[in-house]
């Protein structure tokens, strides 16, 4: 920002500064050119191309044998995902699950942010176990969770067994099983939503709440009136990440339960996962890929129509 | 808070809190006491978060019978050197995104919010294809190459902040002196900007470390192995599992990325919770 104010004074100058401004623009560029290249190889390397060849072998049968051939099949590898109902299942059953726990999670970080940007004590304490599930191990996450939803040994069956409640294979049953998968999902998905609108809450002044106070508008009101109109955009960012980053996931559903039972938890990147390294259909799973982007996209330029409206609404 | 709350509402606060502190805690300390339990005692349905009889060799039995401690030099290597290599080569560009203007930064802007949001299921596939072709594959470098460019573009949004809050007041007095860009970066630049460095490295260490997705598609053979890979081949069949050994493998597994995250908390979060101690 300021070189750019700096080379313009200059400019404004003299004649023979306008030369040397671009020579130096020249060098400047070059430098960029140096400075930039280590990373940027094995971006294009390892990101870009993949990404674009990505896109591209959904319009091939590739198949992960060895030498097979790989042939261009137009929109066949669509025409076929179009009426796979596995796929379309999965599909829905990913969008639940993305909303679910982005919607849940948004209301339990609320809630503890509110407790944590408040006046008691244990916040410490709180604060501290709220971040440790942000720094586990995504398979960590699964394997606390396997054994405390185990029917045979897990503490959530043995407390209901304790007032005589028989218990719920958890993971294992058709009606638990997304659910249960849902609640580890918020239970990872709290620290980092927490610790945002909390960043959120102490931007807004204390000033109007106080005034508020003053004009007797009750904590219920000005949460309404004040905390979450300022929190507003935040909210939107992070719930349509978190909705994004959730459609995405993989690590912590594969090591729950696979996907099972009888498919209740396949979420599109899983299947698309076993199509590709189970099946070998590597050219069918990259169509699937190719579906998922343009979901993501759809969703995204959602939002970014909604902050573009937001905004423009906000200038005029 | 100005306003004195009525007491209902403090007691309801406290119950809240209570919840939470319960819903997030129980699972940790679960987990934590399971590592300590027998067997017999695992394989109860008796809700004791405290252990009827304290039993260490769950740690011992992890490391040495089901080879936890090959799989944790495994992740160790790629960890280290994916949070190395990272930082190397992501300190210049991140500099360059920072100073420079124009079309570079806008695109370097676009590209890394893309990475965020597109699913790595899309690129593992040609990825998978890339690194099979040049017998990268079920390989540790292949991994750690996979990891630097899937962790590079957090990295260079974290560093590229850290650049830009050095005033360029510093590097146009070195300019003045007649200091080279490089001796300016070096000079200049690199000792403000360690801090930053540092937490960005510890990030990335603790990305790699924790990943799971990309080591189980380009891993094969179980020598290779990073631990989280090993702790979900051996939780096996679900009758058969050693619950013990498992959960101390996942304790241990968590205990790296638990100490780096405490230490850089604060610097990810930025303050962001600094009020909150206050109170």
């Amino acid at each position: 920002m300021s070189t750019a104010t700096k080379t313009r004074r200059e400019a404004e100058e003299t004649p023979r500064a306008v030369k040397r401004v671009g020579h130096r623009a020249r060098a400047q560029r070059r430098e960029a050119i140096v400075l930039v290249i280590p990373a940027l190889l094995p971006i294009i390397i390892f990101s870009v191309i993949p990404l674009v060849s990505g896109v591209a072998l959904g319009f091939t049968d590739a198949t992960l044998g060895r030498n097979a051939e790989i042939n261009f099949i137009g929109f066949g590898n669509f025409i076929e995902l179009f009426g796979d109902n596995r796929f379309w299942g999965s599909f829905g059953i990913g969008v639940v699950w993305a909303g679910a726990v982005a919607l849940l999670t948004l209301v339990c970080a609320m809630g503890l942010a509110l407790l944590l940007n408040s006046d008691l004590r244990l916040k410490g304490l709180t604060r501290v176990l709220a971040l440790i599930p942000w720094a586990m191990p995504p398979v960590v996450i699964a394997i606390v969770w396997r054994m405390i939803y185990n029917p045979n040994s897990g503490p959530l069956n043995g407390a209901l067994e304790a007032v005589g409640i028989p218990g719920v294979n958890w993971l294992g049953d058709f009606s638990t099983a997304l659910p249960a998968v849902i609640v580890v999902g918020v239970w990872a998905g709290i620290p980092q939503t927490t610790v945002l609108l909390l960043a959120g809450m102490q931007s807004i002044s204390t000033e109007q709440h106080e005034a508020a106070a003053v004009d007797g508008a009750g904590a219920f009101r000005r949460f309404w009136h004040i905390t979450l109109p300022g929190l507003r955009p935040i909210i939107l960012a992070v719930t349509a990440l978190d909705f994004i980053w959730q459609f995405n996931s993989f690590g912590l559903i594969y090591v729950l339960t696979e996907g099972g039972p009888g498919g209740r938890t396949m979420i599109p990147p899983l299947f698309t996962y076993l199509e590709a390294f189970r099946n070998r259909e590597i050219g069918y799973a990259s169509a699937m890929g190719d579906v998922l982007v343009i979901a993501i996209l759809l969703i995204l330029s959602l939002y970014l129509v909604n902050q573009f409206r937001q905004t423009k609404g906000a200038r005029s | 808070m100005t306003t004195r709350r009525p007491w209902y509402a403090t007691a309801l606060m406290y119950v809240a809190l209570a919840g939470f502190l319960f819903f997030l805690g129980f699972p940790l300390l679960w987990l934590l006491s399971a590592s300590f339990k027998s067997s017999g005692e695992l394989n109860s349905l008796a809700v004791n978060l405290l252990p009827a009889e304290w039993d260490f060799s769950n740690y011992r039995s992890a490391l040495e019978r089901q080879n936890l401690l090959p799989a944790a030099g495994n992740s160790l290597l790629v960890s280290v050197a994916t949070m190395v290599i990272t930082v190397l080569l992501s300190m210049p560009m991140a500099y360059a995104l920072a100073r420079l203007k124009g079309r570079l930064r806008a695109a370097g802007t676009v590209w890394i919010l893309t990475s965020q949001v597109f699913p790595s299921i899309l690129i593992i596939i040609p990825l998978f294809l890339v690194l099979r072709s040049i017998q990268l594959n079920d390989t540790l470098f292949g991994l750690i190459l996979v990891y630097v460019t899937f962790t590079l573009p957090f990295t260079l949004w974290m560093l590229q902040g850290y650049v830009a809050a050095i005033p360029t007041e510093l590097e146009e007095a070195g300019e003045m002196d007649g200091a080279s860009r490089m001796t300016i970066l070096r000079t200049i630049i690199l000792p403000l900007l360690a801090p930053g460095l540092v937490a960005t490295a510890m990030f990335t260490f603790v990305s790699a470390w924790n990943e799971f997705f990309l080591a189980l598609v380009l891993l094969q053979s179980p020598e290779f192995y990073t631990l989280p890979i090993a702790l979900r081949s051996f939780l096996g069949a679900e009758g058969q599992m050693q619950l013990g050994p498992l959960a101390a493998g996942a304790i241990l597994a968590t205990i790296p990325s638990l100490i780096i995250f405490t230490l850089l908390q604060k610097k990810l979060t930025g303050g962001m919770l600094a009020g909150a101690v206050k109170g």
